[in-house]
């Protein structure tokens, strides 16, 4: 068994782009207005912005638990690369195997319960019949039986599944990273930070330390119950649309922050939303964290003229340290000067949608 | 919400284990799924005691990976605030009841090269569902389980059946007791102790083991304490604006959800700090009873579990 996959059906929802060499990734006009805008208010400082993580208004991302959108198949391709050149982007500790099977159980069901027309799970006891149309899968395993799937369940669903993920174990009163899938990452390491604990990880974050997030924030997570996942935005810039900003290739992809004019400021500059949320796994008492990534150029952003308004204020009034840490201090004057064409001063309405 | 996601379910089965114990089966009302779990999880029943509505956790015992019920069992308490005896004299099959989602507290730690239980009594349900789990999923596990005596050693005689090499029962009216020093100094490395009983027993294991040098994140134990009687109190609801009066069998949590007042609880056993509360003013003793603050919290009388915790004085004003 293999997961080689037999794309080509639904093409003409599924988008065959990359991102990567050519950057052929573009949102679809129906999908510029799908895409979740992270700024409810014209300014942004961290905060433990955790809501439950429920189904949301039809029609956005926020519709299904698991979103699945027009890029799902080129995402996973290029996921498939990445990996294909450093496989240790996915790892996962050898207590972390049931914590894997949790997350495949909780994927396959609700894909298949959100996209019939896409996926199917069907299960006669441990006996499971997995079909992923737009892949081209069609699997049959035992459930907890490792031996009959081409990867660890934990690596097998995530090469299926948009969005990063990372494990957390539970023990000590703490959350500790023992698992991951990390290859469209905002620039953070699976590689150094797996086995850390929860402090250790979020160590290099400015500012948050102090005004106590990560104490409320890992009290909160110890709570997170089984059944009530919860959902939190973080954001930063990416020049081109590209998923895999490791720290490993920054040689790579560090430079093009350099090549930003005036002229292809509006193409090449996305804005990066990561769409994260938590779930505490049943079996293995472990917390599944998805860090779902998703890139809108500057052009497209500001034909919602909210958004074009907001982001213009939430970059130029943003405190120093936070664009140092997120990346983009090189270039933030030349995107508030663009954006700042995009500003007629009218206000805004509150909340992120882009017509309230 | 507080409390969090619930379950919708009928009792299914009420069976008599022994004098003191008996056996409640869950399932869903509509036939899905439970959820799987792990073990050492526990759920929190819901009641309504003739208009008292009464939430008490119990451990889950059954096998995680049987999603078509939920077993629990539940002690008589005589002398308690009324939970386990209306579990055993008013449940019966057939009734539609509310389970809270499974919440574990009392999880295995599993990079443990080995697991030593130590069970006292009724202590011993979180041990069946783990024991199930390690069974499917691998693992090295060894039960010492003490009961006062034969006819109250409850489901004995399955886990010697099942697992005879590692299960060992001890029992207190034959003078037999656990040789826990000469036990724990036979372990490998990497074990790690799982305890749960009564207090004395979850003490004294627990000294005896930091007094053999293991390590503290090697230890594990759960003692869900039921929230006690006590004096009626007043207590001032500052955010909500409301005074409540916590009766003789109440607790402060309960006084505040009959008020009206939707007060955030996972466990209502002391253990999970969800429903810890900021004190605005204190003329009188808070009596701590939970396991969750600090001694040093205890001590300033700043915070409160209001699931166990109950005040002596004339005046006690919360953040709630």
């Amino acid at each position: 068994m293999s997961l080689d996959f037999k794309p080509g059906a639904f093409n003409d929802f599924f988008r065959d782009e990359t991102f990567r060499d050519d950057f052929t990734y573009r949102n679809s006009p129906q999908n510029i207005l799908r895409f979740p805008f992270p700024f409810d208010r014209d300014d942004y400082m961290y905060s433990v912005n955790m809501e439950p993580h429920v189904p949301g208004r039809k029609g956005t991302a926020f519709e299904h638990i698991f979103d699945v959108d027009e890029h799902y198949v080129s995402e996973m391709i290029d996921r498939a690369k990445v990996l294909a050149d450093d496989p240790l982007r996915c790892q996962s500790l050898p207590h972390m195997a049931l914590a894997g099977w949790d997350l495949l159980e909780l994927l396959m069901e609700s894909k298949a319960r959100d996209y019939p027309q896409w996926f199917s799970v069907t299960k006669d006891g441990n006996r499971w019949h997995w079909i992923n149309r737009p892949l081209g899968i069609d699997h049959r395993f035992t459930f907890l039986d490792e031996s009959t799937l081409p990867y660890g369940p934990f690596e097998y669903i995530t090469r299926q599944t948009q969005g990063d993920f990372s494990l957390q174990d539970e023990r000590d009163n703490d959350l500790w990273m023992d698992a991951g899938m990390v290859t469209s990452q905002a620039d953070w390491s699976l590689d150094f930070d797996v086995g850390m604990s929860f402090m250790e990880w979020h160590a290099p974050v400015p500012l948050a330390h102090e005004k106590g997030v990560f104490d409320r924030a890992l009290k909160f997570l110890l709570k997170l119950q089984h059944g009530a996942p919860v959902r939190r935005f973080n954001w930063t810039m990416t020049v081109n649309p590209l998923l895999d900003t490791a720290p490993e290739t920054y040689p790579i992809w560090g430079p093009s922050k350099t090549t930003l004019t005036p002229e292809n400021l509006g193409a090449k500059q996305h804005l990066r939303v990561e769409l994260q949320s938590l779930y505490r796994l049943p079996r293995s008492n472990a917390i599944a964290f998805d860090i779902r990534c998703y890139l809108s150029r500057f052009d497209d952003l500001v034909t919602v003229p909210k958004w074009g308004r907001r982001l213009h204020r939430v970059l130029r009034d943003l405190p120093e340290e936070l664009a140092t840490y997120k990346g983009f201090i090189r270039n933030r004057d030349a995107m508030v000067q663009w954006l700042s064409k995009h500003d007629d001063g009218s206000p805004t309405s509150p909340g992120w949608w882009p017509e309230d | 919400m507080s409390g969090g996601a619930k379950l919708q379910v009928r009792v299914a089965e009420v069976v008599k284990v022994n004098d003191l114990i008996t056996r409640f089966r869950f399932v869903t009302r509509d036939g899905s799924p439970l959820p799987a779990f792990s073990g050492g999880a526990h759920t929190v029943v819901e009641m309504d005691d003739h208009g008292t509505r009464r939430l008490n956790p119990y451990s889950l015992m059954s096998d995680p990976e049987n999603s078509t019920g939920y077993d629990i069992s539940v002690r008589r308490d005589d002398a308690g605030r009324g939970g386990s005896l209306f579990m055993h004299t008013h449940v019966k099959p057939g009734m539609e009841m509310t389970l809270s989602y499974p919440v574990n507290l009392f999880a295995l730690d599993s990079r443990a090269k080995k697991h030593l239980m130590i069970a006292g009594g009724i202590g011993i349900t979180p041990f069946l569902a783990q024991i199930a789990q390690l069974t499917h999923f691998g693992g090295r596990f060894e039960l010492h389980y003490a009961a006062r005596n034969r006819a109250l050693g409850a489901y004995m005689d399955s886990l010697t059946a099942a697992h005879p090499d590692r299960v060992h029962c001890y029992f207190d009216d034959e003078k037999q007791t656990i040789d826990l020093s000469r036990i724990m100094s036979m372990q490998p490395i990497g074990t790690h102790l799982y305890v749960c009983g009564p207090k004395g027993m979850i003490n004294w294991v627990l000294t005896t083991a930091e007094g053999m040098g293991w390590p503290e994140p090697a230890l594990h134990y759960e003692e869900f304490l039921a929230p006690g009687t006590g004096l009626p109190f007043k207590v001032e609801l500052a955010a909500s604006k409301k005074t409540v009066t916590v009766g003789t069998t109440q607790s402060l949590l309960e006084a505040m959800e009959a008020a009206g007042v939707d007060a955030p609880y996972l466990c209502r056993g002391g253990a999970c700090g969800q429903c810890e509360t900021t004190v605005v003013k204190c003329d009188g003793t808070i009596l701590h009873r939970d396991h969750w603050l600090t001694p040093a919290e205890h001590a300033t009388n700043t915070k409160i579990m209001p699931c166990v915790s109950r005040f002596e004085g004339t005046a006690l004003t919360i953040d709630r």
